[in-house]
């Protein structure tokens, strides 16, 4: 964590339009050559934090250092950043090789020196035989390359996109995904992508900030908020969970005895303190389904079967439990099979291993 | 069962309900609109060619009042003087409405609807209450009518025209453009340059088309604001007509008209191919 100076430094970071509070208090640290998600829901003032690091809001309190400089009343232009656009803002008027040139030019590097620039980051986003073409003639995923190209070819210190996929249908994201890390990897820049889509986050970023109501929930890589997370926000944004409320009952040597609502007492490792009202929670996908009360070290709840939605590859069963609560269950479809063996109606134990649980304190 | 009834009686009547123009009281209406607005027009230049001297009666093909139009000295400074006040009144006003039209789309400021009713306001009250404003206000402020006070009347009420046409144009603008410039390093004044006026330029052009245009054949506020014997092309001929109604006035109107519809062509040209260069 403390291995070398943050490229981005954001420390208690305000931002307020009027009386409305889009970041508040936020600190985060980004080190060189990470690949950071700010992942939230729309409106969580994940963009307000992006475009401030770019230069086109200010801060109400608090400061940024983008490799320890400090940014306060310094404009865009003069940033060592450069941003991906949401609607990828390339500029309709110029061909493909004078956006991309645009940033050199305004900047007066020698007209000899930019060419073989901007043909290098063409090369780098596989359009190097679109230079003369108008944007009006690329597709929207040409178009979006275009915008890396033109902001690459800056050689920024950290890269800043915002929502880089949403435009894209399902398939080329997917592929874009790869792209975009294969490109980081490639260049060797700090990456900060803005997206409400967790499974970009998950797939891509080294760590990412899950923000809520601009607030910063957690920071943590993938794995980590999603095996991990730190509160019922996280738990419940990243990924499906069975969530159900409970009381801390007593604690004792990494165990934790919390008495459920509706199901009784029950004993899951913990190590951190908790306290009072917490939530309990599992993933669907970690629970298993039995016709017969399991046996052993489980958790265990009887519940009817209210949907089966097939998905090909899983299907999901929602049963209504005991305790009142719908919970999920992740079945794989491993074996080929038309009908499935679970249908509505059916009552059935849905268990998971005390291990499992997650132990929301927030 | 309903849908099949449908389509016989449409084969029926062999129209499709959205074929307009395959209805004949179509036809006669559009005729109708066209000949209540062109036929006095046409008059107009086919009686300009027209060799008898007086009214409505036809005795052969002259180009003799074009010659004699050509040959008027004073219709000549009169078109000299509409053409330098047109050209001088629709660069200002094209850059000032630009700049208005621009401010009134990118900024938000206390007053702004009023602000903007206000500077609209030339566009909707009487020409001739304008007109009359603008020479009192010379008169008060003791400024001599000359061309120069008719081409700062004519600035002063072009210019909403102008600013109008320039917002509509920036309503489809998108802001990050502007964003992604200064992203990438250029500074605000680049960034207009390079970015926000190349997508002016179509609003621009029709802005200062219509300019010219309103400014060329301006009759009321130029008959106030102009100075004694400062005679513009439209005064001029109104003043010829009052002594007496000969083929030289349909010439020199003639003129008139062609020089504004090849203008306007011009600029049409200009704009779509600029359009289909620039397809957003």
């Amino acid at each position: 964590m403390t291995d070398a100076k943050p490229i981005i430094s954001i420390r208690n970071v305000t931002k307020r339009f009027g009386s409305v509070v889009a970041v508040d208090n936020v600190s985060i640290d980004i080190r060189p050559g990470e690949f950071f998600a700010l992942l939230g829901p729309s409106g969580c003032g994940k963009t307000t934090l992006l475009r401030m690091l770019a230069g086109f809001e200010t801060t109400s309190e608090g400061e940024i250092e983008i490799d320890g400089q400090p940014m306060f009343g310094v404009s865009p232009n003069k940033r060592p950043v450069n941003m991906v656009f949401q609607s990828y803002a390339v500029f309709p008027h110029m061909t493909v090789f004078d956006n991309v040139a645009y940033g050199l030019k305004v900047t007066g590097v020698p007209k000899n020196e930019i060419t073989g620039q901007v043909n290098e980051a063409l090369s780098l986003v596989h359009l190097e035989d679109y230079g003369r073409r108008k944007p009006d003639q690329l597709s929207g995923g040409q178009r979006q390359r275009v915008a890396l190209a033109r902001a690459l070819v800056k050689k920024p210190k950290v890269l800043l996109l915002d929502e880089p996929l949403s435009a894209l249908d399902a398939k080329l994201r997917e592929a874009m995904r790869l792209e975009l890390v294969r490109l980081q990897h490639s260049v060797g820049i700090t990456f900060i992508i803005v997206t409400h889509d967790q499974d970009e986050a998950l797939s891509m970023a080294d760590r990412a900030a899950v923000m809520d109501r601009g607030v910063v929930r957690q920071i943590a890589p993938p794995g980590e908020l999603y095996e991990h997370p730190n509160g019922r926000f996280v738990a419940d944004f990243i990924g499906k969970v069975n969530m159900l409320e409970a009381k801390v009952a007593g604690q004792s040597g990494g165990e934790l005895v919390v008495e459920v609502n509706g199901m009784g007492r029950i004993v899951v490792p913990h190590d951190g303190a908790a306290a009072g009202d917490i939530g309990i929670a599992v993933r669907p996908e970690k629970t298993i389904l039995s016709a017969d009360k399991p046996g052993g070290d489980v958790v265990a709840l009887k519940g009817k079967v209210c949907d089966v939605a097939y998905y090909g590859n899983e299907s999901h069963i929602l049963l209504d439990t005991d305790t009142g609560v719908q919970f999920t269950s992740t079945v794989q479809n491993d074996a080929r099979r038309v009908e499935s063996s679970v249908v509505i109606g059916d009552n059935l134990w849905i268990s998971w291993a005390p291990g499992n649980t997650l132990v929301l304190a927030e | 069962m309903t849908d099949v009834v449908a389509s016989r009686r449409r084969r029926r009547r062999g129209v499709n309900p959205l074929e307009y123009l395959k209805r004949p009281w179509m036809w006669l209406t559009l005729l109708a609109c066209f000949l209540f607005l062109y036929f006095p027009l046409v008059t107009l230049v086919a009686f300009s060619f027209n060799s008898y001297k007086r009214g409505f009666i036809w005795k052969g093909f002259s180009l003799k009042w074009y010659e004699k139009a050509l040959n008027n000295q004073s219709l000549h400074e009169a078109f000299f003087n509409s053409m330098h006040v047109a050209a001088v009144s629709t660069v200002v006003s094209t850059a000032l409405g630009a700049m208005l039209g621009l401010a009134l789309y990118r900024y938000w400021f206390p007053w702004k609807g009023t602000y903007e009713g206000i500077a609209h306001l030339p566009i909707v009250i009487p020409e001739i209450c304008m007109a009359v404003a603008m020479v009192t206000f010379f008169w008060a402020i003791g400024i001599e009518l000359s061309l120069s006070t008719v081409i700062v009347s004519h600035i002063a009420f072009t210019i909403p025209f102008v600013a109008v046409v320039v917002r509509a144009r920036m309503a489809g603008f998108d802001k990050s453009l502007e964003e992604a410039s200064r992203d990438l390093g250029a500074s605000e004044w680049q960034t207009f340059w390079y970015v926000t006026f190349p997508y002016m330029i179509p609003g621009l052009v029709a802005g200062a088309l219509m300019a010219f245009v309103l400014s060329l054949d301006d009759f009321v506020i130029t008959f106030f604001t102009a100075g004694v014997g400062d005679n513009t092309f439209p005064v001029k001929i109104y003043s010829m007509l009052r002594f007496s109604v000969t083929p030289e006035v349909n010439a020199a109107s003639t003129i008139l008209i062609a020089i504004t519809l090849s203008l306007t062509l011009v600029a049409m040209i200009m704009q779509s191919r600029w359009t289909k260069g620039h397809k957003e």
